[in-house]
C-alpha cells in the first residue's frame, strides 16, 4: 500500500497551478485535503503523474456568507465549515450535512470543495449542493466559469470538468423564506459513508400550508438526485401533512442500486423512511419561520 | 503470597508507554532495512504457468527477487503441520511460495527486495505471473458437495473427520420424549489486530548468527521453525517479539512465509530485511475463523431437559491446515457449555476452500459450539412455552457435580473435565443483572416508542490454560531491581502489569522494582506462547512459582546474616525483617549483592561482597555445594489439564421497524475466571472480548464471492465496531477459583466474545419474532428476514412459565 512514483508540485496561486496542471497534461491532478485521493494512491487505484497541491494558495479557504447563500473557498475543511454559525445561518443543510461527513480527523482535512470535486454520490455535501440549487467556480486556462451542479456531475467520481482546472469555490443559495431544511442519514457505524441519506426543503405559503417539498439522496444513484416530493403533500397544512405518502412516492422514484452492505429494496425502504422522518422536521422548522 | 498487590485493580503499566507513542512495534524497528513485498495470487485457484521478471529487472533499487525455483533444503519443502492429529487424515499445507498451484487469493507467489518499500511494490507490480485458473471451491456446503476438489488428491475436500462421543447418541433420542433437528450457518471473521504481521532480520555474518524481530504470539517456537527451515543452530537463531498491536490468535499461527523468507533474504543479501504487512494482505493472506455448517438433532424431556444432543458441524477450514483441527476439536468439546447432557455426540467435517485458512480467533471454534447449544436451547424453550431462562436453568451442572468429567478429549489431548464452577448462582446474578424478569414492561414502554426491543442470554465454559507448559526467571539484582521474564509473549493483555503484580505479592518487593520481559529468546528459552486464554494461568503460576523460588534463597541468605531462622524471616517493601523485630532488617538488594561472592568490587555495592570486607566461614566454599550465586531462580508450571472458565452474557436489543436498524441496549456479563490477580485487566478483556462479539454477530463478515475474491479486504468494507458501536458493558464477577493450581487462576483473555453472537441472535429473534438460523444479520438482511417466510417465534416470559418451576 504504498503510492507509485509520482511529481509533485506546491504552486502558490491559482494561475501557477494551472500552469503545471497544463503542462503536466492529463496525468496531473488537484490535491487538497487528500482524504479521498491519498487512499486511492495507496491502493494503486490511481497513479497520477503529479499532484498540484494547492494547499499554499492563499485566499481559498475563505466562507463568504451572505443574503444569497454561502461561498465556500477550495481550501475551507469540512471542520471549518461545520463550526461555521454565519453560514449556518444562511444555509442551515451546510452544518448539518457536514456533521455527518466521517470523523473529526477527516473533517479537519478533507475539504467541503474537494469533496464536490471528487463527486461521489455517496458524499454529503455533492447532495447539498443539488439540494440548494448550488453551481461551483471553476477556473481554466480559458478563465473562470459558473457551472450549475447538474451540469457539473456527470457520473460516480466523475464531473464535466477535464484538461486543466481548478474549482475555486462551491456556492449554496440561502434557505429561502417560510421554508425549513433538515438531513438525516443511515449510516453501518457512525461516521461511516451513508447506505442512504437524505436531505430535504421543505417551503410553506403564509397560511402555513406546504408549498414545496423536496429532497436530494445521497448513496442511492450514480449522481446526486433531487426530487420533487411536493405532489404528495402540496397545499396541506404543515401540522398534519402527511409525510408518509410524500415518502412512499420517493421510494417510487428512486432506483438505487444494491451492495454488500444494503440491497436495493432495503435502500428505497430507508429512502421511504428518512424522507418522511425529514420532511416532519423540515416543515416544523418552516413553521417556525413561518410566525 | 502477600495479597498486596495480587487481586487489587492495579493501573497498566503498559499502557502510558503505547498510548504516547512510544512502544516498539515492528516496524519501529530497522529503519535502514531492505524492505520486501509480495507478488500475491490474484485468483482463488490457479496454476502458475510462468513468472516472467523481466520487466521489474530494472527498477532502480530492486535487489532481489525470489520464487519457489530459489528456495533450497528445507525451505522448499512444504510448511509444517503444527499440531497433527489421527483424525487429520489429509493435511495440507503451502510452500513459503507457491509450487505450483495458489490455493487462495493472496497466496505468496514471488518475492521483492528493495531499498525501500515503495519501490519493491513498483518492482512486484511489473512482474508478470501467467496463471491457468482452476475451478473454485467457496464455502462449507460447496466444499462438500465436492464438484470440484480444492486438492487434487482430497476428492471430498475433507480434512479430518473429528468425532467424539459419550455414549449411544441414536439410542438416547429414540427414547427421548421430544426431538428437534435444523441447521444453522456461522460466518467468517477475523483476529482483525490493528498491528498486521511483521518481520524484520539481521544476519551477522562473521558469527553466522541471525536476530529476528517478529509480530509473533510464539517467538520461542518460531526460532526452532527458523533454525530448522534454515538450517541453522538453535544458538544462532534469536527471536523476539517487540511490542505487538494486538494478536488475538493469528500470530500464534507459525512459521508465516514472511518468518522465513525475511530471514533467508536477510542472510543471502547480508544486510537487514523487514516486510510489514499491510491491511489488505492481512485479509488475504493471514487467518480467518469461524464459518461452519450446524446440523443440530437434540432430545428432550416434558421440563426440556436435554437427554441426547447430536451435533454434525461443516467446518470450513480454508486451503490448508497448518494448526490442525484445533479450532474443529474446540466446537465439538465446548458446545455443551454449562449443561448436564446425559448423551452428547459430535462430529466435526473440516473441509478445504479456495480461501484464506481458518485457524483460531480469539474464541478459537467455541462461539460456533456456544451458538448451537444456546440456540437449541432457544428452541427448546419455544416448542415447550416455557422461559428461555428456566430451560437453561434446568439443564445446568450442578455445584456438587464437580469435578465433572465428560469422558471426551479436549484440545490439549487431555481428559475434557471441569474443574469448578457454581452455574445456577452465575445464572441467578445475570438475570438480576439484566432483569430478566421486569424485562416484558421494558418491552412494553418501547412498543409506545415504535420500537422492538428484545432480550437473549448465552452462558457458556470455555477451557483454559492448556499446558504442556510454561515458565518464569526471576532474578534480583544488586540495585533492587527484580527481573522477571517468560519465554510466553504479550499482545497488549497486560501480562507486565500482572506478572509484576505476581512477583511483587510474591517476593514482596514494591511493584516499581519489578521490570517484566516477555517473548524474547535472549532471556527465556523455553515457552509454548500465548493463546488459549492460557497467560495468566500457566505463566502466572511458573511466576508465582520462580518468585518463591527467589524468595526462599533470600531468606537463607539473610537468615546467615541477620542469625536468625529463615522461617522467622518476612519481606516487606523490599526489606528482609525478623517478623516482629523492628530493626533487624536487611535490603533485599544487599542480600542480592551477598548472594553472589566478588573478587572485584566494581561498585560501592559490589564492595560488599568481596572477599576482604568480613569475616567468612572458612570452613564452607563460597558458593555452597548444590548453590549458585545470584538470587536468581527459574521455574515452571506444566498444568494437569484445562481450567475452565465460565460466565453468562445477556443482550437487550431495540429495533428501529422502519430501518431495521440494531442497537444494542443493554449488555450485562458475569463472569467467572476463579481468583482475579487484577479485575481492571479482567474487565478489560471482557470489553474487548464482547466489542469482538458485537463485531461478530452485527458487523463483520468475510465477504467472498463465487470466485474467491474477498469483495471487502478493507476497513472500509469490513466493518469492525468502532468505539460508537460497542455498548457500555455491566460486569458482575463470580469466583470459583480452579482447584488445579495453587493461584487458583482460571484464564479470562477470551471469555468476552464467546457468547456474542448466541446472545444476539436471541435477543433480535425476541424482538422481530422470526427465526435467525444464520449470524451475522444486518439491518439489510433482518428486513429480509421479516420479509421473508422465516418461522415465527414466541418467546414465552419468565411469568407465563414460572410456575412450572
Ligand atoms: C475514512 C473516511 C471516511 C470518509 N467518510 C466520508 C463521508 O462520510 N462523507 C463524505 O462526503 N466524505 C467522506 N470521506 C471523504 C472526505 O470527505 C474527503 O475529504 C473528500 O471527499 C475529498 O476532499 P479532499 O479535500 O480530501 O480531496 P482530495 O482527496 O485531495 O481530492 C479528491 C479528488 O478531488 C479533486 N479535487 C480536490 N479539490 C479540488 C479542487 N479544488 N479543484 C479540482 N479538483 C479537486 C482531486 O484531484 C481528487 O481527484 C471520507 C474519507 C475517509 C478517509
Amino acid at each position: 500500500m504504498k503510492p507509485a512514483p509520482f511529481g509533485y508540485a506546491d504552486p502558490t496561486s491559482v494561475d501557477e497551478a494551472l500552469d503545471v496542471l497544463t503542462s503536466e497534461g492529463e496525468g496531473a491532478k488537484v490535491l487538497a485535503g487528500g482524504q479521498s485521493l491519498l487512499p486511492l494512491l495507496s491502493m494503486r487505484l490511481a497513479a497520477p503523474s503529479t499532484l498540484v497541491d494547492i494547499n499554499r494558495v492563499p485566499g481559498l479557504d475563505q466562507i463568504s456568507a451572505g443574503p444569497d447563500g454561502v461561498r465556500v473557498g477550495a481550501l475551507v475543511r469540512h471542520a471549518q465549515l461545520l463550526a461555521s454559525s454565519e453560514a449556518a445561518g444562511v444555509q442551515p443543510l451546510l452544518g448539518r450535512a457536514t456533521a455527518n461527513v466521517a470523523h473529526p480527523a477527516i473533517r479537519n482535512r478533507g475539504t467541503t470543495v474537494g469533496s464536490i470535486a471528487h463527486a461521489d454520490p455517496s458524499g454529503e455535501m455533492t447532495a447539498v449542493l443539488a439540494l440548494t440549487d448550488g453551481s461551483v467556480t471553476v477556473a481554466t486556462p480559458e478563465g473562470r466559469e459558473t457551472i450549475g451542479w447538474g451540469d457539473f456531475f456527470l457520473g460516480p467520481l466523475e464531473t464535466s470538468v477535464h484538461g486543466p482546472a481548478v474549482v475555486l469555490d462551491a456556492f449554496f443559495p440561502a434557505l429561502p423564506e417560510r421554508s425549513g431544511t433538515a438531513f438525516a442519514e443511515i449510516a453501518r457505524r457512525k461516521g461511516d459513508y451513508a447506505v442512504c441519506g437524505a436531505g430535504v426543503v421543505v417551503t410553506l405559503d403564509a397560511d402555513r400550508r406546504v408549498s414545496s417539498a423536496r429532497a436530494a439522496y445521497l448513496s442511492v444513484g450514480l449522481v446526486p438526485e433531487v426530487h420533487d416530493l411536493t405532489d404528495a403533500v402540496v397545499g396541506q397544512p404543515v401540522d398534519t401533512a402527511d409525510w408518509t405518502a410524500a415518502g412512499e412516492l420517493a421510494r417510487g422514484l428512486v432506483d438505487p442500486d444494491g451492495d454488500l452492505h444494503a440491497s436495493a429494496d432495503y435502500r428505497r425502504l430507508l429512502v421511504a423512511t428518512l424522507t418522511a422522518r425529514t420532511l416532519a422536521d423540515a416543515g416544523a422548522e418552516a413553521a417556525r419561520r413561518t410566525a | 503470597m502477600t495479597t498486596k498487590f495480587f487481586g487489587e485493580p492495579v493501573r497498566r503499566r503498559e499502557d502510558a508507554r503505547l498510548i504516547i507513542g512510544q512502544g516498539r512495534y515492528l516496524d519501529d524497528i530497522g529503519s535502514g532495512a531492505y524492505a520486501a513485498a509480495f507478488v500475491r495470487s490474484p485468483y482463488a485457484h490457479a496454476r502458475v504457468l510462468d513468472i516472467d521478471v523481466s520487466a521489474a529487472m530494472d527498477v532502480e533499487g530492486l535487489l532481489a527477487i525470489y520464487t519457489y525455483e530459489d528456495l533450497t533444503g528445507p525451505l522448499a519443502e512444504p510448511l509444517p503441520v503444527l499440531i497433527p492429529h489421527p483424525q487429520l487424515t489429509a493435511p495440507r499445507t503451502g510452500y513459503p511460495l507457491v509450487k505450483d498451484v495458489a490455493q487462495h487469493v493472496g497466496e505468496p507467489i514471488v518475492m521483492v527486495v528493495a531499498t525501500d518499500r515503495y519501490i519493491a511494490e513498483d518492482a512486484a507490480g511489473l512482474i508478470e505471473v501467467s496463471y491457468e485458473e482452476l475451478p473454485v471451491v467457496v464455502g462449507v456446503d460447496a466444499a462438500e458437495a465436492a464438484e470440484h476438489t480444492v486438492h487434487d488428491d482430497v476428492p471430498d475436500n475433507i480434512a479430518a473427520r473429528h468425532h467424539q462421543e459419550t455414549g449411544d447418541v441414536e439410542a438416547a433420542l429414540a427414547a427421548s420424549a421430544h426431538t428437534l433437528s435444523f441447521t444453522q450457518y456461522f460466518e467468517r471473521s477475523a483476529s482483525m489486530p490493528m498491528e498486521g504481521k511483521g518481520v524484520h532480520a539481521r544476519w551477522d555474518d562473521a558469527d553466522s548468527s541471525l536476530r529476528v524481530y517478529s509480530s509473533t504470539q510464539a517467538s520461542t517456537s518460531v526460532r526452532a521453525a527458523i533454525a530448522a527451515k534454515l538450517e541453522l543452530s538453535m544458538e544462532k537463531v534469536e527471536v523476539i517479539a517487540p511490542d505487538v498491536g494486538g494478536g488475538f490468535g493469528v500470530k500464534i499461527v507459525h512459521p508465516w512465509p514472511e518468518e522465513l523468507l525475511v530471514p533467508m533474504a536477510a542472510r543471502r543479501l547480508g544486510h537487514e530485511v523487514k516486510w510489514t504487512e499491510d491491511r489488505r494482505e492481512h485479509f488475504i493472506s493471514s487467518a480467518h475463523e469461524r464459518q461452519q455448517r450446524q446440523e443440530i438433532t437434540v432430545g428432550y424431556d416434558d421440563d426440556g431437559r436435554i437427554t441426547a444432543l447430536d451435533v454434525l458441524v461443516w467446518h470450513d477450514n480454508g486451503a490448508y491446515t497448518p494448526y490442525g483441527i484445533i479450532v474443529p476439536i474446540n466446537t465439538a468439546t465446548q458446545l455443551c457449555g454449562p449443561y448436564d447432557i446425559p448423551v452428547y455426540r459430535a462430529r466435526v467435517n473440516s473441509v478445504y476452500t479456495n480461501t484464506v485458512i481458518v485457524t483460531p480467533y480469539r474464541g478459537a471454534g467455541r462461539p460456533q459450539g456456544t451458538f448451537a447449544m444456546e440456540r437449541t436451547m432457544d428452541r427448546i424453550a419455544q416448542a415447550l412455552g416455557i422461559d428461555r431462562a428456566l430451560v437453561r436453568e434446568r439443564n445446568l451442572i450442578q455445584p456438587d457435580q464437580f469435578p465433572y468429567d465428560w469422558g471426551l478429549t479436549f484440545q490439549d489431548g487431555r481428559p475434557l473435565i471441569y474443574d469448578s464452577g457454581d452455574y445456577p448462582a452465575m445464572m441467578a446474578k445475570l438475570k438480576v443483572l439484566v432483569d430478566w424478569d421486569g424485562f416484558a414492561e421494558r418491552r412494553a414502554a418501547a412498543e409506545a416508542r415504535g420500537k422492538l426491543l428484545g432480550i437473549g442470554m448465552a452462558p457458556y465454559v470455555e477451557g483454559t490454560g492448556p499446558g504442556p507448559y510454561e515458565g518464569a526467571h526471576v532474578q534480583v539484582l544488586g540495585s533492587g531491581k527484580v527481573l522477571v521474564s517468560t519465554g510466553l509473549t504479550s499482545q497488549g493483555q497486560g501480562h507486565e502489569t500482572v506478572f509484576a503484580q505476581l512477583a511483587a505479592a510474591e517476593l514482596g518487593v514494591p511493584m516499581e522494582d519489578v521490570v517484566v520481559t516477555t517473548g524474547d529468546t535472549r532471556r527465556f528459552g523455553y515457552a509454548v506462547g500465548t493463546f488459549a486464554s492460557r497467560a495468566a494461568v500457566v505463566s502466572g503460576n511458573a511466576v508465582a512459582l520462580a518468585a518463591r523460588g527467589v524468595k526462599e534463597k533470600a531468606l537463607r541468605i539473610a537468615a546467615e546474616v541477620l542469625e536468625a531462622d529463615p522461617a522467622d524471616l518476612e519481606i516487606d517493601e523490599g526489606l528482609v525483617q525478623v517478623k516482629g523485630t523492628p530493626g533487624a532488617s536487611i535490603p533485599l538488594r544487599t542480600v542480592a549483592v551477598l548472594s553472589n561472592p566478588l573478587r572485584y568490587a566494581f561498585d560501592e555495592a559490589a564492595r560488599q561482597a568481596t572477599q576482604f570486607s568480613g569475616p567468612g566461614d572458612d570452613s564452607k566454599p563460597p558458593v555452597a555445594v548444590g548453590d549458585a550465586p545470584g538470587l536468581e531462580h527459574t521455574d515452571y508450571y506444566s498444568p494437569l489439564r484445562s481450567t475452565f472458565a465460565s460466565g453468562a452474557h445477556a443482550v437487550v436489543v431495540e429495533i428501529d421497524p422502519a430501518t431495521w436498524e440494531i442497537q444494542i441496549e443493554q449488555y450485562a456479563v458475569v463472569h467467572d475466571c476463579g481468583t482475579i490477580i487484577n479485575p481492571m485487566i479482567v474487565e478489560g478483556q471482557v470489553h474487548g472480548g464482547v466489542a469482538q462479539g458485537v463485531g461478530g454477530a452485527l458487523y463483520e463478515r468475510m465477504a467472498y464471492d463465487r470466485d474467491g475474491q474477498l469483495t471487502n479486504a478493507s476497513f472500509m468494507d469490513f466493518l469492525m465496531p468502532y468505539a460508537s458501536e460497542v455498548p457500555d458493558v455491566d460486569i458482575d464477577h463470580q469466583s470459583t477459583p480452579s482447584p488445579l493450581n495453587e493461584l487458583g487462576i482460571k484464564g479470562a483473555g477470551e471469555a468476552g466474545v464467546i457468547p456474542g453472537s448466541a446472545a444476539i441472535a436471541s435477543a433480535i429473534e425476541d424482538a422481530v419474532g422470526r427465526r435467525i438460523a444464520a449470524m451475522p444479520i444486518s439491518p439489510t438482511e433482518l428486513y429480509d428476514l421479516v420479509r421473508s417466510d422465516a418461522e415465527r417465534v414466541t418467546n414465552s416470559s419468565p411469568h407465563d412459565s414460572g410456575a412450572m418451576a
